[in-house]
């Protein structure tokens, strides 16, 4: 299905997910965190970033990588994030939900 | 995640056997419960306290009598060496598949904020104490305290 955010026309599949990422901006994200109740914070953007990187490298990504990553401990990326950390943050990044058990 | 009355607010989960396979069985269950926004507790009685003493959590074994599963003859399973054996390459492929080892899915479980709990019962059989057990788990409590602990609405039990 598609949807205007922020004024951009984004392309979303059934559970919310982007499926488009070239159609993802900040305000995109912006808007998508808000609809998650996430106050975004330069914290937030940095795990966003970082997780569109790793998609972009075809990274698969699991809560165990993320917190090796370097970038954020797990006890964080669920204080950012407190409810389904890794599924909130790749909807907000415009990346696929990851397929991950770990 | 949703946040009606149908929805699995928090898995409590028991485990009371120490191989290998049941103990990741808990865990990813815990994990993903956490993964998807609902809370769990772990509560580890009998030989489920293995995973949590210091001492055994990194020595447990897959179990290679008794299990149809594993496709090694009985007799075979039952010689010396077979369990470390099993074990070893069982460990490989999960590290494959990007498992980690017991000491540190702890890490990842308290980091996530999974409660971990020891039955009183079963510690006290064993003659375990607190020193003897993992820093993160939070308390070793009775059944009573577990069943205190489940309650609210959302709340599943699963044993294991």
């Amino acid at each position: 299905m598609e949807r205007t955010i922020a004024g951009n026309t984004i392309s979303l599949n059934e559970e919310g997910y982007m499926t488009n990422f070239s159609q993802w901006t900040e305000e995109v994200g912006k808007e998508l965190a808000t609809e998650a109740e996430i106050n975004m914070t330069p914290r937030h953007w940095e795990v966003i970033k970082y997780l569109q990187k790793e998609h972009q490298d075809q990274v698969a990504l699991s809560i165990r990588r993320i917190g090796k990553s370097g970038v954020v401990d797990i006890k964080e990326f669920y204080q950012l994030f407190p409810l389904a950390p890794l599924k909130t943050a790749t909807k907000i990044a415009g990346i696929p939900k990851p397929a991950s058990c770990i | 995640m949703k946040q009606d009355s149908e929805s699995i607010q928090k898995m409590m989960i028991i485990l009371s056997k120490g191989t290998l396979e049941n103990v990741y069985a808990a865990f990813v269950l815990a994990n993903g419960a956490r993964m998807e926004g609902i809370n769990a507790d772990v509560f580890f009685t009998f030989f489920g306290l293995e995973a949590i003493h210091k001492k055994k959590l990194e020595h447990l074994h897959v179990a290679t009598v008794g299990n149809p599963a594993m496709h090694i003859p009985t007799m075979i399973g039952g010689l010396p060496g077979m369990e470390a054996l099993a074990t070893s390459m069982m460990k490989k492929e999960m590290e494959k598949i990007d498992m980690p080892d017991i000491l540190e899915f702890l890490e990842i479980l308290t980091a996530s904020g999974v409660k971990l709990w020891a039955c009183k019962l079963a510690m006290d059989m064993f003659h375990y104490k607190k020193e003897d057990l993992y820093e993160g788990v939070e308390d070793i409590i009775t059944v009573g305290d577990f069943y205190n602990k489940s309650q609210g609405p959302g709340t599943h039990i699963l044993f294991i």
